[in-house]
């Protein structure tokens, strides 16, 4: 609850901050600032200590769990605004204006990890997108910015649309909102529940990219100002799985049977899809974004096995590929050229930046030693304690992600440069990104200090 | 301890380079340095420190998934720790006064691979085998795609798929046991106590068998292998045939036999006729070799063949002969990568057409080569011919009907071995000296010392077996203690 209401305020504060901030560089470091806040409060609040007292009739319940991702998000968020922080600045004049929509979807973020009440889920998913459009569609005189935010926007709106009517028939079954009150055995068979159950399983699967309801996702992902491209893939994903997780953990408990077979269907074709289209792109920014559905396919194993590996694999899943994700879109941010051949001799010129990318690209292929292994080890493990052909299915794509990935890291360190320069880092950008992936590796041997978290 | 220090030696050492980047011959002594720190720590266990404790080594770690970092340093992991840090030496030692590009990298790296493969001779839980399984690819990968030929980029990532996909089924299998521990525990001694049904040990067979198949390579998943052999820089590809492929063979005696003996006894002809069907078939692509690298790429799968055909013979002279060919193989095909890089240097080329008549002028390297190659192929007196004459009393005992097929067309793998290799030796050797071999190849000091070294092996332990035959033989019956077919049967 400390999170949420004090993003909000420093949105407002951050929006009105460029009337008398004109310094950008200012507006950066009081944006750092509110975060490191944010983050103090919330970890204040895993400890109990609250800001507020308020009655919150039962819509929100901020446990443990939604705690501890609230956490990781602040964290990746922190390091996102200190690698790509600046290069919003190229996007347009509204340095400030960036940075309070982002602290506005902040307070969405908050509110769909912690809901228990599906109209607060709605809201949240509405505080997040309404601002992500604007953010899409940010550098305006692209035309691919526009086309993609006019896309997101109109896509957006019908899957909100479908959001609110399967809402309006889980009221009907049900009579009432509530995400966690046990449900009466007796309506679980009726159609309306079914109904509403298909189309929340539809909507939310819209929202985190799940084939076959992606189709969105590359062409927004590309056409937005790479900055922004890197917020929507990494932390706005994860926030909509955990209130995915809580929504078919909690609510459907009882119909897991029925939806079962529907998310694993969903998972093994979104790691087909995502995965196989990822393979023959050109452009890395393009890639990623594929890369962002098939990943979305592993975290939909979280939903599919729903039991306590999951749920802690979703936690790792949500740092290491977050970190990962953000790091690889802010050395992308400062390159002309988004082909593989663009990072052709990279190693030689920006060693530091080269090995930094490197255990990216190992993290998100789920090499050992890195994060992202353990994430889909929990994720596996998980699976597996149902039907094991989900499991295999998915470590075969993993095998075919490599391939993707390891151009990134074959242009970098095995071919030469056909072009004569790199455009320059700024001053301690190698040394964030290099703490970031060494971050990543530590998330990789010790992942304890993450997931200690949720039990102490 | 030991098996601590021998991890954290080429470890920090391969730190140390990375960061302090000297010239070649700072980067060349310092590896060497670092190379026989190690071997005098495995020299010293040999010797001294043989206390249980002094072999093992466990620390909490990944607690709440139920893993540890345990290792322990059993005879099987003696004698390959011995093969590893002794070719390490020997190839360090082999490499000074030569120049490779970026070199304080280029050692770095293959002394990281080092520990990676140490690690998973040591691995006494199967998640850390797996996490050192993988560790010890990705070193590999680099120098092969950094410092190999023209068409490393695409080879190596053949070799690399191939190895990590194989290795993911894997780690499906190590998972699925887990689950079944009774402690949800990743660790070796958990698993041995799950009962398997022998349906569950067919799938989970496979799963495994696929992984340290594809690492051997046993036919048919080989085909990374000649050509990244081939592409590799000659170093990086000793090290891949002398030590990295017995990653797979200690994958097959240390979890795959131990942990599903009656799937290996269902599954065993299936597998031994791979095997000699390997050997027969890389025999033949050997004879038709014209490239020197190639030729001993072929000549290595078909070893390979026969020693994955002992693994499967399931009784206690086949596992003598295999740990002790484990070690004799390393070094003998360490001989062969270390002669073909020196020819490779000296004249220019490897193709076999354009030498020819290097006896006549260079008769030192030509000495070596025969001792080595006559090694190669197994001949009386040499390391190999213990080995491959248990092997072969071994699979003539093997639980199978068809065990007289088996030894015979591995047999014929012997001959045809003689065939290929005696043929390279003539061809390379003798016959008219031509422009390319007019001139003397001359041998600097240290590479007559290593060379020497190693004819001194191959004799010794030719003669002498013993000393290796007494490290194994604990390991060996235990496993047999535990593959026994027929007390399995009388069991269930």
């Amino acid at each position: 609850m400390n999170a949420l209401l004090v993003s909000a305020i420093l949105g407002v504060l951050l929006m009105l901050s460029s009337v008398f901030i004109k310094n950008k560089s200012s507006i950066h470091t009081l944006a750092l600032v509110g975060l490191a806040v944010l983050f103090v409060l919330n970890l204040a609040e895993i400890n109990g200590w609250l800001l507020f007292e308020i009655d919150l009739k039962g819509m929100l319940r901020f446990d443990r769990y939604a705690l501890v991702m609230n956490a990781i998000m602040l964290a990746s968020l922190f390091f996102y605004l200190l690698l790509s922080g600046r290069s919003m600045e190229k996007v347009g004049p509204h340095y400030a204006d960036y940075l309070a929509l982002l602290f506005f979807i902040c307070a969405g973020l908050f509110m769909v990890t912690g809901y228990t009440s599906l109209l607060i889920l709605f809201l949240g998913i509405e505080v997040i997108s309404i601002p992500l459009y604007i953010l899409t569609g940010s550098d305006k005189r692209n035309l691919k910015s526009n086309e993609a935010a006019l896309k997101y926007f109109l896509l957006g709106s019908f899957s909100t649309g479908l959001l609110l009517l399967g809402i309006a028939f889980f009221y009907g079954a049900r009579g009432n909102f509530s995400a966690t009150v046990a449900v009466d055995p007796t309506v679980v068979g009726s159609s309306l529940q079914l109904a509403s159950l298909l189309l929340l399983l539809f909507a939310m699967s819209f929202k985190v990219s799940v084939a076959p309801f992606h189709f969105w996702t590359p062409d927004v992902y590309d056409g937005a100002p790479t900055v922004f491209t890197s917020f929507m893939a990494t932390i706005v994903k994860v926030a909509l799985f955990a209130a995915f997780v809580r929504l078919f953990e909690d609510t459907f408990s009882l119909q897991f049977s029925t939806w079962q077979p529907w998310v694993a269907g969903f998972a093994v074709l979104t790691l087909l899809i995502g995965n196989l289209t990822a393979v023959f792109q050109q452009s890395v920014k393009r890639m990623l974004a594929y890369s962002s559905i098939a990943q979305a396919g592993f975290m939909l194993l979280a939903v599919y096995a729903i039991n306590g590996d999951s749920k802690e694999g979703l936690l790792l899943y949500a740092a290491s590929y977050s970190l990962a994700t953000i790091g690889i879109f802010a050395v992308l941010s400062h390159l002309q050229d988004y082909t593989f051949e663009g990072f052709n001799g990279l190693a030689k010129k920006q060693p530091v930046v080269a090995a930094s990318l490197a255990i990216f690209f190992l993290s998100l292929a789920g090499i050992p030693l890195t994060g992202g292994f353990l994430a889909k080890l929990f994720m596996i493990k998980a699976a597996l304690v149902y039907q094991p052909w989900v499991a295999i299915f998915a470590v075969i794509m993993a095998v075919v992600a490599v391939f993707y990935y390891f151009r990134v890291i074959q242009a970098m360190y095995f071919r030469t440069a056909d072009q004569a320069s790199f455009p320059e880092f700024p001053k301690h950008f190698p040394t964030l990104l290099l703490v970031t992936a060494l971050l990543l590796v530590l998330l990789g041997v010790f992942p304890e200090t993450i997931l200690g978290l949720l039990y102490f | 301890m030991v098996v601590l220090l021998l991890l954290l030696i080429p470890l920090i050492g391969a730190s140390f380079l990375f960061l302090y980047k000297g010239d070649y011959q700072f980067s060349a002594a310092a590896a060497l340095k670092i190379s026989l720190a190690s071997l005098l720590v495995m020299g010293a266990r040999l010797f001294y420190w043989q206390t249980p404790e002094m072999l093992s080594f466990s620390a909490p770690w990944l607690t709440a998934l139920g893993s540890s970092f345990s290792l322990r340093m059993d005879g099987l992991g003696t004698i390959l720790s011995l093969l590893t840090t002794a070719s390490y030496f020997l190839l360090f030692w082999y490499l000074r006064g030569q120049s490779i590009e970026r070199p304080a990298a280029f050692f770095a790296w293959l002394l990281l691979a080092q520990a990676g493969m140490l690690g998973v001779f040591l691995a006494m839980d199967s998640l850390l085998f797996y996490f050192f399984w993988e560790l010890a690819l990705i070193p590999m990968y680099f120098l092969a795609s950094q410092w190999g030929g023209a068409r490393r980029i695409p080879v190596t990532f053949k070799f690399f798929i191939y190895t990590f996909l194989g290795s993911v089924f894997m780690l499906i299998g190590i998972l699925y046991l887990q689950s079944k521990t009774a402690d949800h525990s990743f660790a070796l001694e958990s698993i041995k106590k799950i009962r398997l049904s022998s349906d569950q040990q067919s799938w989970l067979f496979w799963l495994f068998f696929i992984a340290f198949a594809i690492k051997l390579p046993v036919f048919p998943f080989h085909t990374w292998q000649p050509d990244t052999y081939e592409e590799s820089p000659t170093p990086v590809t000793a090290m891949l045939s002398a030590v990295m492929v017995k990653m797979g063979i200690l994958g097959l005696l240390r979890w795959l036999l131990p942990l599903f003996p009656i799937a290996s006894y269902m599954w065993g002809d299936v597998v031994m006729t791979l095997a000699v069907v390997g050997i027969v078939y890389a025999s033949f692509l050997a004879m038709q070799q014209t490239d020197l690298k190639r030729l001993i790429a072929y000549s290595s799968i078909a070893h390979i063949g026969l020693m994955t055909a002992g693994a499967f013979a399931l009784n206690n002279m086949a596992y003598q002969g295999l740990l002790l060919q484990l070690f004799t193989h390393g070094i003998n095909i360490l001989g062969m990568w270390i002669l073909a890089d020196l020819i490779e240097r000296k004249t220019g080329t490897r193709t076999m057409a354009s030498l020819g008549g290097i006896a006549q002028h260079s008769p030192a390297i030509t000495i070596f080569f025969v001792i080595i190659s006559l090694a190669n192929i197994a001949l009386p007196l040499t390391n190999a011919f213990v080995g491959e004459f248990l092997l072969f009393n071994g699979i003539l005992a093997t639980p199978s009907n068809y065990y007289w097929v088996f030894a015979v067309v591995g047999g014929l793998g012997i001959i045809f071995s003689a065939v290929y290799t005696l043929k390279m030796i003539r061809t390379i050797f003798y016959g008219e000296a031509n422009s390319v071999t007019q001139a003397p190849i001359l041998l600097a000091s240290h590479e007559c010392w290593v060379l020497s070294a190693m004819v001194c092996l191959i004799l010794f332990f030719g003669v002498y077996p013993q000393p290796l035959l007494n490290l194994t033989a604990d390991f060996s019956k235990e496993l047999f203690g535990l593959t026994d077919i027929t007390a399995l049967f009388r069991k269930s």
